[in-house]
């Protein structure tokens, strides 16, 4: 599979104003996390538990600031509650990059399950997403910014395991 | 000391600074007493009004914020105390009114008789954790931490006596979030 490089991609969020970065580490999520903490224009603030990463993203947002929010799919679980109850009501967007464990039920045990419905468990929460390609980088960006701009919710990337270089 | 009188000891200390609630009895006590546009009504997500407080503090570094919390929202998300004192923000005042019970729902005994709050804050790595189980005690420790630097702590002790007639927050969520913003972007 083709890759993206965890440079190019997060120079191209900081582009589209993101500067506020949080969440919990995945290894598929390792370069761009690495890279994160090397850039000057952007923060990273390391997270304790995802339901924590997503207020702390609520309160950048209230304060003028645009939220990333990366996590593995299990943080999914985590989560849902504060997306149901917070986001999706009060209208407060985040950009969610979402690791794919357990993608085809080829993985650890623990994340065959979650890698089987994460992305039911967010058509249910009616949460609209993408999964990210090296190819489609721009277009899904453009739908990604519309959903936080206009319709001011939360809108997720799906990342699968190889798109981006892990650093560990 | 009832905890109703601990929002009325409270609330007219505040100036314009943004504050966020705690869900439930807190949110409810405090707009029944004075509606503000500065304040986060957080009606859902237990646990999150401190995380949201530290994000919002994060970036308006040179505005005081303040969490309104409660015994149970804080012991649901103990974590966030240890990313508050890691962040260290010097803006960030975090008030938690102690009733030793999920008041909200019935009364339901949590666990903060046997787990000092403050200490856990202060460990945690606050700058600074106060305790205060006196009405008359409320004004000074908070005008102290309002002056200096935090993150602060301030542990208010107080007899869960919550009126359920109380209004619920009539705003929408949509509308509290409007508000808050635009309150901020002041
Ligand atoms: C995740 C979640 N679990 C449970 C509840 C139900 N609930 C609403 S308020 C509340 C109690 C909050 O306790 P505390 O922070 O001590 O505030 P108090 O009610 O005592 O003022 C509970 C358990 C909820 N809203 N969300
Ligand atoms: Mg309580």
């Amino acid at each position: 599979m083709l890759s993206l490089t965890s440079q190019a991609f997060i120079d191209r969020l900081i582009r589209e104003n993101f500067k506020f970065f949080t969440g919990v580490p995945c290894s598929l999520l390792s370069g761009l996390i690495s890279h994160l903490e090397e850039v000057e224009e952007a923060k990273y603030i390391p997270s304790v538990r995802e339901d924590a990463a997503v207020g702390l993203c609520a309160g950048a947002y209230l304060s003028g600031s645009l939220p990333v929010l990366l996590m593995q799919n299990s943080g999914l679980g985590y989560c849902l509650n504060a997306f149901t109850s917070l986001n999706l009501i009060y209208r407060i967007p985040v950009l969610v990059i979402m690791s794919w464990r357990g993608q085809g039920g080829k993985d650890a045990p623990e994340h065959i399950i979650m890698g089987d419905i994460d992305q039911k468990l967010l058509e249910t929460a009616g949460m609209d997403y993408a999964i990210l390609k090296p190819d489609n980088c721009d277009q899904v960006l453009a739908t990604a910014m519309r959903k936080i701009n206009e319709e001011k919710l939360p809108y997720t990337l799906v990342v699968e395991k190889g798109l981006f270089d892990e650093r560990h | 000391m009832k905890g109703t009188e601990a929002f009325q000891e409270l609330i007219p200390l505040l100036g314009n600074e943004p504050v966020v609630h705690a869900n439930g009895y807190i949110c409810r006590e405090s707009f029944s007493l004075k509606d503000r546009e500065a304040n986060f009504y957080m009606i859902g997500s237990m646990g999150l009004a401190s995380s949201i407080g530290l994000g919002v503090a994060l970036c308006k570094p040179e505005q005081k914020v303040i969490v309104l919390d409660g015994d149970g929202n804080v012991l649901m998300a103990m974590g966030t105390l240890a990313m508050i004192a890691a962040e260290a923000p010097k803006n960030l005042v975090h008030v938690v009114i102690d009733n030793e019970v999920y008041e909200s729902t019935g009364k339901q005994r949590s666990i903060s008789n046997a787990v000092p709050l403050e200490q856990v804050a202060k460990s945690a790595g606050y700058r600074q954790a106060l305790r205060v189980d006196k009405r008359e005690d409320i004004k000074p420790a908070f005008e102290k931490l309002m002056n200096s630097d935090g993150p602060s702590f301030l542990l208010i002790k107080v007899d869960p006596c919550f009126d359920p007639k109380t209004g619920r927050v009539t705003h929408t969520p949509e509308e509290i979030t409007a508000r808050f913003m635009n309150s901020i972007r002041h």
